[in-house]
């Protein structure tokens, strides 16, 4: 047994009691419970929320090389506590994790870091803005307008220059995001309208990159229900200029439970509440033995949406200590574009 | 028909219950001695897999400060920072064990990590409690949240670094774990961290390689008794054989085909294998489990390897045993069985003397055992390392062995000359006539008794010249190690003007020839020219020793590497001083050097200063005890000589107390092997003792002259074993010894020893003789007149 595999179960396993509320705002342990109708605070809020449970900086990419061909590119720092507060030192009760990975049209390469908190080997913090846990960095202006990102593993690097286009984006009720019917939630906003340039490296060699990419940012103390057992989550952006963010979280005892953003070129936001899209694997692909949905259709009547959604590289399986599927994805029908999807729970 | 030729054959052993017994211990004690054998063998490795699969034994690269000094943790976040998969570890003493503190965090897949998925383990190895996890058989201090598991070697405890740092009061690495797999294109490592370097691991573990010598030694010991042991297997079933060939010959002339009865002989021989194969195994796990706290001393005094003291049940070693079980008796019956197979049917009945060789093999016997004598000689010259060494000694007991009956022969030919009376003269030639029934029996007793010389003499050899060596190397009368550098220092000036002289110790670990060694800094005092034993050295050795132009190093890495006086020595990268003299450091496994200690303070400056020894009055030792006291030294940190001497020897003692026992119970089943033959000849030869009363011989003269007879073969076969005992000893301090420990020993004679083993030897044959001698002179008189009327 892998020690990482128990770090990891410091992110994904929130004690059986963090939902009975102790107080207003507050679990049993202490720690933070996101409350409808807070207002963020920036950059403040850009930074590491040690008094919830977990946390992560998540950037996905879709890009396209010098050489014509279609890249996607993931960075995700997971931020977990053990208890609701921060600090320096080698006992700070915080947890850290990275994951990268970097998609081809045929390959899929991913790497991990795993760091304890209070020691500066892994962390985050508002001004100047910074992510980072290793070498790994998401660094830049307060605002997140402009900010690099970088990371390496065996078999690839990444180096990239990010500058948003549009505001920032709330999701569900002002950044209030409900995950299950039994109203656990988070606090969750996104930047989706970064446009992107660097350079990638892979065996074969080092090619440049140019796209645009999505960053989220979320979190909370209720990570899911007891009977939740995975999610498939769509962050798609169209060539209209037109973004949408869905997700269904899905259930072993009751139906899946939806929730997403419809987000105008603008940024204006509609949130899109439980029932009102449909996501429908069409096609499953063998995946590291395992049968994963990687042809799916969506449709939104409410803007006329009816769309195809397949894998640019069906294997993108993360083969990390937590593993799950993550990859670029293409999207065909009354919309067209990219976009990424992002499936855990796939036993 | 066959339950009837079945119960017929049965019957023999109801009518010859002794030889049942022989024949079963002689099985059952050649399974026990190896399963024992096995058992102990396999339970060390077993735990030196898991030292050496545990973090700080297997195959890992680390990074170390190049003076040896703890690692800040600023120095591990900006390896990280940069990219490089580092995992800091920080090691430290704690009671009696070795505490590693490890962050689960970093730590590199391949490194084994604790098993930390037990429930809430991991919360707890990371809360500010914290979770200690160790060994059963591990000291630790009470009242720390210790929880035991089974894959940390014995001796050491794991727990997180914030713990750890916590209990040894310190906030810093001992060294950084390099991950096998790197990012590419990271900048090098000398170029970030140019007072790290990199040290490899071996895989395996050095503990691995330095004990494989010490299981030879346990497995060649353990085939030579099942050797002895089959000699007694073989003897008895051969005479069972041939005392049922009446029998075979009837139930042959009733109608048994000869497969149906060798196929019950066959089953006969299985039955008893599995018999003796159950009662060995279970005699061989007791056996093992009373050697194996001395086993385990063994290795923990000569290799500072940990082996549980108890021992776990293994079906493979069982399974091993009884396999030897069937193969052992199989390999004695198998010839018997070919007989039978083969058997006239109108075969004379009349016992052909089972084992009365013709001359014509004896010879071929002997011819075989001088093919193998000069193989032993040829191994002698041409090979090398520590099986050529078993080898050599293999070939040469069996060899002598092989020889023996032709010996015995012509020494007892040579003694026929010269008897005077008709008596002596018949009772020579009927043991000439006995000799091969015998020889099995006495070839059991030669190897048991050449080996008993061979190891004795080598322990003998090794004690004395230990002691010797440990009376002039420990010179000094206290040697102290203080808890802090301030303590030592107020030791130091106590001393000063307490005690005659106070001689810093100072010492560093380091990789001397790819190795790990010791360096140790001296200074310039008579002590040390006077007190070590040098092996061989230039001219004034301390005097270059002092001066910082020369180093001494022990003689086990001067043989490891096969230095000459002259040679130039890296000590330290960039150190390199020229050999001036060599020295023995018995009980150490690794390589040392000994040089100037401020030639090393110079290239080591944080050296611990906590150890001196001193040099004083003997008489005075009380009152300087007291007085580091006062100044709070703890009591056992202050030992004098005589402490130290008595520890030594002690951890010398149980080292050798495996080989002891061993020793002991192979002569004990040679004797069982010499009564067996003995009480089994017995009953066979009453057609030779039976004209001989009947020409006037007392039965009691007779009985005597039985002992007499045994008593001379035992004499004749221990002057033999003498000279075979005195190769093997040679053989195991000039190679066994030089291959496994590093240390060549000089061949001491103890010839009080020897005599002693002699009278041993006497007294056994004479105890296995006296069975069947009481018989003879107390058998009814008619049983030696039936011969004559029994007479074809």
């Amino acid at each position: 047994m892998n020690a990482k595999a128990l770090i990891l179960a410091l992110f994904i396993a929130a004690p059986a009691h963090a939902q009975s509320f102790a107080g207003l705002g507050e679990d049993a342990d202490g720690f933070a419970i996101p409350v409808p109708g807070t207002t963020f605070d920036f950059p403040t809020d850009h930074g590491p929320h040690p008094e919830y449970r977990i946390e992560w900086w998540y950037l996905t990419a879709n890009l396209t090389g010098a050489d014509g061909r279609d890249y996607g590119v993931q960075w995700t720092l997971f931020r977990s506590a053990r208890e609701p507060r921060g600090g320096e030192g080698w006992d700070a009760p915080q947890s850290w994790m990275g994951h990268a990975a970097l998609t081809t049209p045929e390959d899929h390469f991913a790497a991990e870091r795993f760091a304890r908190g209070g020691t500066g080997q892994a962390g985050a913090q508002a001004a100047p803005f910074a992510a980072w846990i290793d070498d790994w960095e998401m660094s830049g202006e307060d605002t997140l307008d402009q900010i690099t990102v970088t990371a390496r593993g065996d078999a690839f690097s990444y180096a990239l220059s990010l500058d948003a286009q549009g505001p920032l984006v709330f999701h569900g009720d002002n950044g209030h995001s409900v995950k299950s019917a039994e109203g656990q939630a988070s606090r969750y906003y996104s930047q989706p309208f970064y446009e992107v340039a660097g350079s990638i490296e892979t065996p074969r060699g080092p090619v440049g990159v140019t796209g645009h990419a999505w960053l989220d940012r979320e979190y909370s103390s209720q990570p899911l229900g007891r009977t939740q057992s995975g999610w498939d989550w769509f962050a798609l952006v169209f060539e209209d200029g037109s973004r949408m963010m869905a997700f269904e979280l899905r259930d072993t005892e009751n139906a899946a439970f939806g929730s997403g953003s419809w987000i105008e070129p603008d940024g204006m936001v509609r949130p899109l509440p439980d029932g009102s899209f449909t996501a429908e694997p069409l096609e499953t692909t063998d995946v590291e033995g395992r049968s994963i949905p990687t042809r799916w259709r969506i449709t939104y009547p409410a803007e006329q949406l009816d769309i195809e959604v397949g894998a640019i590289n069906a294997q993108a399986w993360n083969d990390l200590v937590f593993a799950y599927w993550e990859g670029p994805v293409r999207i065909t029908g009354t919309h067209s574009g990219t976009g990424y999807l992002e499936m855990t729970g796939y036993e | 028909m066959r339950r009837a030729a079945l119960l017929a054959l049965l019957s023999h052993w109801r009518r010859q219950p002794l030889q049942l017994i022989a024949l079963l211990f002689g099985l059952a004690a050649a399974t026990a001695l190896w399963t024992g054998v096995q058992a102990i063998n396999s339970e060390a490795r077993a735990s030196y897999d898991d030292a050496a699969s545990a973090l700080g034994q297997g195959n890992e690269t680390r990074l170390l400060r190049r003076d040896g000094g703890p690692l800040s943790p600023e120095s591990f976040v900006s390896l990280r920072r940069a990219g490089w998969l580092v995992s800091p570890v920080v090691e430290g003493s704690i009671g009696g064990a070795t505490l590693l503190g490890i962050d689960p965090f970093t730590l590199p897949p391949t490194a084994a990590s604790p098993n930390l998925a037990d429930g809430d383990r991991l919360e707890r190895f990371l809360s500010a409690e914290g979770l200690i996890l160790a060994h059963p058989d591990t000291d630790l201090p009470t009242g720390l949240p210790v929880e035991t598991a089974a894959n940390i070697p014995i001796g050491q405890a794991t727990t997180d670094i914030t713990t750890a740092w916590r209990l040894l009061d310190r906030e810093d690495f001992s060294y950084l774990v390099l991950s096998a797999n790197q990012p590419a294109g990271l900048t090098p490592l000398a170029q970030l961290a140019p007072q790290l370097q990199t040290v490899t691991i071996e895989a395996g573990g050095d503990i691995g390689r330095l004990t494989r010598s010490f299981h030879l030694n346990l497995t060649a010991f353990g085939l030579l008794s099942f050797a002895v042991g089959l000699f007694i297997t073989h003897a008895t079933i051969g005479l069972a054989f041939e005392q049922r060939r009446a029998m075979f010959r009837t139930l042959r002339a009733l109608g048994t085909p000869s497969r149906t009865l060798t196929g019950l002989l066959a089953a006969e021989t299985a039955l008893f294998a599995t018999l003796a194969g159950l009662i060995g195994v279970a005699l061989g796990y007791w056996l093992a489990t009373l050697l194996l706290p001395g086993v385990a001393a063994t290795l923990g005094g000569l290799y500072g390897a940990s082996v549980p003291g108890t021992l776990t049940l293994s079906p493979s070693w069982a399974l091993s045993g009884m396999a030897i079980a069937y193969a052992g008796a199989s390999a004695a019956a198998a010839a018997s069985l070919w007989r039978v197979a083969n058997l006239p049917i109108l075969a004379p009945t009349r016992p052909r003397a089972w084992a009365l060789a013709s001359a014509k093999s004896r010879i071929r016997q002997a011819i075989i055992g001088v093919l193998l004598l000069g193989l032993a000689a040829l191994i002698a010259a041409q090979g090398h390392g520590i099986v050529a060494g078993f080898a050599m000694l293999g070939a040469l007991l069996f060899g002598a062995a092989l020889l023996l009956p032709l010996a015995l022969d012509t020494a007892l030919a040579l003694a026929q000359r010269f008897a005077k009376t008709p008596v002596l003269n018949w009772a020579i030639a009927d043991t000439r006539q006995q000799l091969p029934g015998l020889s099995l029996a006495l070839m059991a007793l030669l190897l048991a008794l050449a080996t008993n010389i061979g190891v004795g003499t080598m322990v003998s050899s090794f004690r004395a010249t230990f002691t010797g060596w440990i009376e002039q190397r420990l010179a000094s009368e206290i040697y102290i190690t203080a808890q802090t550098p301030a303590q030592a220092e107020a030791a130091r000036m106590y001393l000063e003007t307490e005690a005659d002289a106070v001689l810093p110790v100072r010492r560093t670990n380091a990789r001397i020839a790819g190795a790990p060694a010791q360096i140790i800094g001296v200074v310039d005092h008579p002590t040390y020219a006077q007190g070590w034993p040098l092996i061989t050295a230039s001219a004034d050795p301390w005097r270059a020793v002092a001066t910082g132009k020369g180093a001494l190093v022990n003689e086990q890495l001067w043989r490891r590497e096969g230095l000459a006086l002259g040679d130039t020595i890296t000590l330290l990268p960039g150190w390199e001083l020229p050999l001036v003299g060599v020295y023995s450091d018995y009980g150490n496994p690794e390589g040392q050097a000994i040089t100037s200690l401020a030639a090393l303070q110079a290239r080591v400056p944080d050296l611990s200063p906590l150890r001196y020894s001193v040099r004083t009055d003997p008489a005075r030792i009380p009152e300087l005890r007291a007085g580091l006291e006062e100044i709070g030294l703890p009591s056992g940190n202050i030992v004098d000589q005589v402490e130290v001497k008595d520890v030594s020897l002690a951890i010398f003692e149980r080292t050798f107390l495996v080989t002891g026992a061993l020793n002991l119970l192979t002569l004990g089943v040679a004797a069982c092997a010499l009564l067996t033959a003995l009480t089994t000849l017995a009953t066979m030869r009453l057609p030779q003792l039976a004209p001989v009363w009947a020409m006037g011989l007392t039965r009691r003269r007779l009985a005597g002259l039985e002992l007499g007879r045994s008593a001379v073969c035992a004499a004749l076969t221990f002057v033999l074993a003498l000279p075979l005992g005195l190769a093997v000893a040679w053989a195991l301090l000039a190679v066994v010894n030089v291959q496994a420990f590093g240390w060549r020993l000089p061949l001491l004679a103890f010839p009080l020893d020897w005599a002693r083993l002699a009278l041993l030897a006497l007294l056994a044959a004479l105890a296995a003789a006296l069975l069947p001698a009481i018989r003879l002179a107390r058998i009814d008189p008619s049983r030696l007149l039936k011969v004559f009327a029994d007479e074809r």
